[in-house]
This record gives structure tokens, sequence and C-alpha cells, in this order.
């Protein structure tokens, strides 16, 4: 479990497009990194790099090394389908799968992958569903489909279905913003608590949030439209918030800019 | 002021809103006209041709014995018989062109939608399909009767009538499924990715089952246009007025085929077998739909 994440040079193209130039960072185990920066400046992009989601679109490619406990997950001989299940997604807008029933969703990933065994996930669906605290909620009404749930809840039953089959790595892509401040609580509550068995990597335009939930903060940001993103710094979240090294960054969380 | 007092309706300044110019109520006027002129043109001829195969088809199609017997021995002028030949060969050659059609439709769609993209075979695909959806039924009949009988010399029967009808059914079936898996967001497909799921399960596990009712619809309507097909049963099958069970040869009759032959019978029983087999076919039609709603209100996503 929790493994940690190294990422060395990384550059990432959509075609011709250079999105993100030279980024290097380490996301140590069982903490929360937040990336922040303004939008466009490539943040999301780094994010779905890590779980090889960022290849999904056409002409994406990829330079570069993201190494999981020293393995790099972009060797050739890795299987894009592996990396995935070790490193988990939550998405900006909560996606249940709408045929499925609430307990079908959270256990979706173990299913297709060929778990049979009734008995074993009934266990995972309640373990999941508790994990994301969720499962008071939704006990009663494990058979009805998930896209009844208001968008908080939905957003923690795809948490759920995430955690669902175990990964090393949660990256978490704006999970609150399409969520009001009482779910977004809920959420962050919920990081805190997963920070204990998970290695986190969340994306946020909420700065306070970062400043909530997350241990260590990179900030990104691009020179000028058309210009690859960069990573400016990472440093310790309360180092960033109190006293950053480049001025870049206090202008951007001093709301000076962005 | 002594004028407000007398007349308390009028205000001091000028309303900021006014009724409805003159201009706009004559356009709107005109509008509305054309609307419901358009809605009456389509709709006339509509209940016309409804009520006239009611009408007249509807007392033949009481008897017990149109749903269970054929025109086997009887002679043109006698009254009598049924329709069970023709209604087993429309919907035998119906369904054995949807076993071939549905999965090579659907599949097409699939390689379009999901793996295609902008690939030169793609767009060739698509036009293609786009061409084929044009093809009179005629032209498929023609086709299929050169292929299957003039090149390979097999006889003519209801698997070549099915052959025709296949051309006919697939890019039907390939535009609305592409349609239906198209408006499936990417975010499922990305949300199933993300769980490590391979592609090929999230289509077949996640992007089939979401955009299955609308497939289905698709095949239905697909099936009720084929079905109602003159022209290839014209060309590829025989006229029998008996039962015959055989796929793969000998005539075999069909709705549309019996009601052009009943259209050489003079006779007052020819009539009348006219305009049953045409309810017959339009009540067959008419159940396929339901079935297809039915079907899709079952398997749409639900929230409830």
């Amino acid at each position: 479990m929790a493994k940690r994440l190294d990422i060395k040079d990384l550059n990432l193209f959509y075609g011709k497009f250079h999105a993100v130039e030279n980024v290097s960072l380490a996301v140590p185990p069982k903490n929360v990194t937040a990336f922040i920066g303004p939008s466009g400046c490539g943040k999301s992009t780094v994010l779905r790099s890590l779980n090889r989601m960022h290849e999904v679109a056409p002409g994406a490619r990829v330079e570069g090394k993201v190494l999981l406990d020293g393995e790099d997950i972009y060797t050739s001989t890795v299987d894009p389908v592996e990396v995935r299940r070790t490193i988990g997604m939550v998405f900006q807008r909560p996606n249940p799968f709408p045929t499925m029933s609430i307990r079908d969703n959270v256990v979706a990933g173990l299913r297709l992958a060929g778990l049979k065994d009734k008995k074993k996930l009934d266990e995972v669906a309640e373990r999941s569903l508790r994990g994301a605290n969720l499962w008071n909620e939704v006990k009663d009404r494990l058979d009805k489909p998930g896209g009844g749930l208001s968008g908080g809840q939905q957003q923690r039953l795809c948490i759920a279905r995430a955690i669902a089959v175990q990964p090393d790595v949660l990256l978490m892509d704006e999970p609150c913003s399409a969520l009001d401040p009482i779910s977004t609580l809920a959420i962050e509550d919920l990081i805190t608590e997963l920070k204990k068995e998970y290695t986190i990597v969340i994306v946020t335009h909420n700065m306070q949030q970062a400043a909530r939930v997350s241990d260590q903060t990179a900030f990104f940001n691009l020179l000028g439209v058309g210009q690859p993103g960069q990573l400016i710094e990472v440093d310790d979240t309360e180092k960033i918030f109190s006293n950053p090294s480049q001025k870049a960054t206090e202008d951007y969380i001093s709301g000076r800019f962005g | 002021m002594s004028t407000n007092l007398a007349d308390p309706q009028r205000l001091a300044t000028p309303p900021t809103f006014q009724s409805v110019s003159v201009n706009r109520r004559i356009k709107n006027g005109i509008a509305t006209a054309l609307v419901w002129g358009a809605f009456l043109v389509a709709i006339i001829p509509l209940v016309w041709v409804l009520y006239t195969v009611v009408q007249r088809g509807f007392p033949v199609i009481l008897d017990g014995d149109w749903w269970q017997k054929s025109m086997s021995g009887l002679l043109a002028r006698q009254q009598g018989g049924g329709a069970y030949h023709a209604i087993y060969g429309t919907l035998v050659q119906g369904l054995v062109c949807a076993v071939i059609s549905v999965p090579i439709g659907i599949m097409i769609a699939i390689y379009l939608v999901e793996y295609g993209g902008r690939s030169r075979l793609s767009k060739a695909t698509t036009f293609m399909v786009d061409i084929l959806t044009g093809v009179p039924s005629i032209v498929a009949a023609l086709f299929v009767y050169t292929v299957w009988i003039t090149t390979f010399g097999l006889g003519r029967s209801a698997l070549a009538v099915s052959l025709a009808l296949v051309l006919l059914m697939v890019p039907v079936i390939v535009r609305t499924t592409e349609e239906m898996l198209k408006i499936v967001p990417d975010e499922l497909r990305e949300a199933s990715y993300a769980l490590g799921i391979p592609k090929w399960k999230t289509i077949v596990k996640i992007v089939i089952p979401t955009a299955l009712s609308g497939i289905l619809t698709g095949i239905m309507l697909a099936l009720a246009r084929v079905m109602g097909e003159t022209a290839p049963v014209l060309v590829l099958a025989a006229y029998a007025p008996f039962i015959n069970y055989n796929l793969f040869d000998g005539p075999m009759a069909s709705l549309p085929l019996m009601m052009v032959n009943e259209r050489n019978n003079p006779t007052a029983a020819g009539f009348d077998r006219i305009w049953g087999a045409a309810i017959t076919l339009v009540v067959l039609i008419t159940l396929f739909n339901l079935l297809a709603t039915v079907i899709s209100r079952a398997l749409a996503p639900k929230t409830k």
C-alpha cells in the first residue's frame, strides 16, 4: 500500500502543443500533495500523466519518467491498465456508471476484473463505502441507481469506487469543484482520513482547500498563452502559504493575479 | 398634478414595458398558421391511410382463420383462408435479416466511435454507410439477384430476400448505434479506465449498457422498416399460397408479396385479402414499435 511517486523531467504534449515543461517532483507516501495554479497551466495534465490517463486523448504524448516506488510506469513493458489499477483517480465531476446500482458502482472495478464471489464483493462494497463516509447514508438503498444520489454523495460514491480496487496512490482532479460547501467539507474530511492509508495527489483551484488538506503544495504557472506550463516551486504547504521562495507564487496566493 | 389625480392609471413617466407591437403580432400569426398548416398537411394523409386500412381490413383480421390458415387449396374467388403463411414469411425473413445485420451494424458502429477516430478507414466506412443508406431497395434486391442467383447459381429463396434486407438494415443500425454511442459521455469511459478496466471491457460492460435502450429502439425501427419492403420479395422470392418453412429453398409468401399477388385477383375475396394483409403488416410493425418502447424504458439508465 501507499507508495511514493517520483516525477522526473516530465514533458507533456498534445500533438504539437507542448503543454507542460520539465516537471520534477517527489510525492511522499501517506501524504497529500496539492497542485495549484491558474487555469491552463497544466496541473490537471500532469495529474493525468501520473496514471497514464494523459495518453487516452488523441495525439497526447509523454516524455520523461514517472517512478512508482522506483519503477518507471512509462517503460514499454508496462501495461497501462495495470498502472491505472494501482493508481486510482477521482474526477472533477462525479461520474457514477448510470446503468449500475450503488453497490455495483462501488465494486465495478473488481467485478469487471473478474471477481465473482458475491460475499467478498459485498464486503468490499461495505468497507469502501465506510471508507468514503457514505455507508450510513446509502446502506438501505444499495440496490438503487447511483445516479439518484446528490452531487456530493455521488462524488463520495466515486471515491468509494476508486478505493475499492485498493490502489497505492489516489489522484483527485478538482474533486470538489462541482460541489456545495457542505459536500466539500465532507470530501475534505475524507481526504484527511484517506491520507492514513493512501498517497494522495489533488488538483484544486481553491487555495483554502489546498491549505486545509495538503502537506505539500506544488505551484504551476505558465509564462504566456501558448507557452508550456511549468512547475514554479514545490514545498511544505505551510511554507508556500506563509513564505514562498518565488515571487510568482506569492502573487498568486495573495490574489494579485490568476 | 391635477391630471394625475383625475387619472390614477396614468403614470408620470412613460412605462418601460409596452404591449406587443402590431408588426410582431402579425409575424407571430403567420408563423403559427404555417406551423399548423404543415402539421395538417402531414397528419391528414396519415389519418386517411390509417382509416382506410382499418375500415377495409379490420373485419378480415377479426376472423380467427386469418391468423391460422394459409391460402393453400383455395380458388382465387373463394372467400376464406388466411395469411398465416405470409405472416410467417415476413417475420422469419425479417428476423433472419436482423440476426445477420445487428452484430455487423453494432460492430461497425463500435469501430467508428471507439476505435476509428479520424482515420482514413473510418472516414471511408462512414462514406460507404451514407451511400448504402440511400440505396433504393430495388437496387439492393437486384444486386443480391446478380450475385446470389446469376453468379453463384443459387435459387430464389427466403434467405436471398433476407440478404437483400441486410443491405438495407445495416446502414440504419450503424447510424442509430453510432449516435447512441456518441452521446455516452467520455467521463464514463475515463472513470472505467481509471479503475484499471481494459478498453474492450469498458465498451462491453459500461458503454454499450449505457446506450443499450437507444440501440434497441434503433434496431426495432430498422426491423419495422425492412419488414414492409416489397422490392426484395418481388425479385428474390416467388409467392407461395401455402406454408413453406424452408428458408433455403422454394417460394415463400410474405405480407407485401401477398398484397401484390392479390392485386391481380379482381374478385371481392382478393380485395379483402389485400386490405387484410395491409392491416396485418401495420399491426405487426406497431407491435414491434411498442416492444421497442417497452424494452428501452426497461433498460434506460434510472435515477430512482
